[in-house]
């Protein structure tokens, strides 16, 4: 059947199988790669993009289910100049990240996040994250990269973990 | 994974659904957030002939008082249940426990509806509105008709739907300040509970502990024989024959309901 939707902004219209899940979708029609099949059973979030700002699990939604809304992955969050949104300078300068699978998941699930709740504290964006896993085990500097964009450390604090 | 092939329907009213049910008979079902029926569908272990989205159905969808109930539409989101200033001042248990499902991802997706029709034995919501003494509203040829919580879950992934009926909205009592508790065993993020208890104006239910979610029935008997939280939650176990996994045996997890069940019954969440 044929959708219309809007992928990071621009208007689309494919004509998909109603069986195609977004995450296919994405990463096979629209060439977009940013969000990783991990696990395929709702589970790990490395599939996680936003459905009219939400954070959800695009290996569980069927592209036919965007049909008139609008789908936003990590591509869609830098600005045309190449400028990276907060949550993203917030990862590369906490260097929120070790193998780099699960970031783009969970840019998305902390932006949606943020959206919901600008002022978390460290608590709840652990349980905000809750969706997301990390296999290298590197969440310390990923809650410390969430609570960065919210603006709950200095740079100085920020940056100090860098590295260690 | 990907699913077997299926045609999609878009349901634009809940008649609309109706009569789309009754054309494709026991090869449709419905889809609402999908987050129980798509991992079936991708492992195959569902394959329906034909999907009915009723998703973009605005009937089915919302909440609102009615006398000394709440009413929430079928397809109503977690996230919306749990983040409702109503659901949170008039039913607080219903609220918590919506915020118990999943994950944040999975709550932006499944709705209420949903998860009390794929009946699982272990999630959150029909366990809860067993201990809330809620029912559903099903919609059906012949009209609506109304199902007590105790008469709707007849077994694993079994309800009294049937095949041409749509779980059209869920009632619950509304009491704001009734008291309550909730405890939720589970080993991982993101997990299905191992053991869960709700309890609610001496009302207690179980997660996990059968083929479907349980009436404490002996404990509910002990508490209104003036028994204390600690004795009345010995009788968890009663009468339950829970299975057994890698996470619990069948042992651990009656100890799980007795110790749970003492700490719901003292108002305690977790």
């Amino acid at each position: 059947m044929e959708i219309k939707l809007t992928v990071n902004g621009t208007a689309r219209s494919d004509e998909v199988e109603p069986r195609l899940l977004l995450v296919h979708y994405l990463r096979e029609v629209c060439g977009l790669r940013a969000a990783n099949v991990g696990c395929d059973t709702t589970s790990c979030g490395a599939c996680t993009v936003l459905l009219d700002g939400e954070s959800v699990k695009s290996c569980t939604v069927l592209a036919v289910q965007a049909n008139g809304r609008s789908v936003t992955t990590a591509e869609g969050l830098v600005a045309e100049d190449g400028t990276m949104s907060a949550v993203q300078q917030a990862f590369r300068e906490n260097h929120g990240l070790q193998c780099g699978f699960c970031t783009p998941g969970m840019v998305m699930a902390a932006t949606s996040l943020l959206a919901e709740n600008p002022d978390p504290t460290e608590q709840q964006v652990r349980e905000g994250l809750e969706g997301n896993f990390c296999r290298c085990t590197g969440y310390h500097n990923i809650v410390r990269a969430v609570l960065a964009a919210a603006g709950k450390l200095s740079g100085a604090e920020a940056s100090s973990e860098v590295g260690a | 994974m990907i699913p077997a092939t299926f045609d999609y329907e878009v349901a634009d009213s809940a008649e609309h659904a109706l009569s789309l049910l009754a054309e494709h008979g026991e090869d449709a079902k419905l889809l609402a957030g999908g987050h129980s029926l798509l991992p079936m569908m991708k492992v195959r272990l569902a394959q329906p002939a034909v999907l009915v989205d009723i998703a973009r159905v605005g009937e089915l969808s919302g909440i609102r008082s009615d006398g000394g109930e709440l009413v929430i539409g079928a397809t109503t989101r977690h996230a919306d249940v749990a983040g409702s200033d109503l659901v949170r001042a008039e039913v607080p248990l219903l609220a918590y426990a919506a915020a118990q499902v999943g994950d944040p991802q999975i709550r932006h997706r499944g709705t209420i509806g949903g998860s009390l029709a794929h009946a699982d034995p272990s999630a959150d919501l029909p366990m809860t509105l067993l201990a809330l003494g809620g029912s559903v509203e099903i919609t059906g040829p012949a009209g609506v008709r109304t199902v007590a919580a105790d008469d709707f879950f007849a077994g694993p992934f079994e309800t009294a739907l049937s095949p041409d009926e749509l779980l059209s909205a869920v009632r619950v009592p509304r009491g704001g300040d009734v008291p309550w508790g909730y405890q939720k065993f589970v080993r991982r993020a993101n997990d299905w509970a191992i053991v869960a208890v709700a309890a609610y104006d001496g009302r207690v239910a179980l997660a996990n502990m059968g083929g479907t979610p349980l009436r404490a029935l002996g404990v509910e008997e002990a508490l209104r024989g003036g028994a204390s939280a600690a004795e009345a939650a010995a009788h968890a176990a009663d009468g339950t024959s829970p299975g057994y996994d890698f996470h619990a045996d069948t042992e651990y997890r009656k100890h799980l309901a007795r110790v749970l069940t003492k700490r719901a019954l003292q108002g305690e969440t977790g």
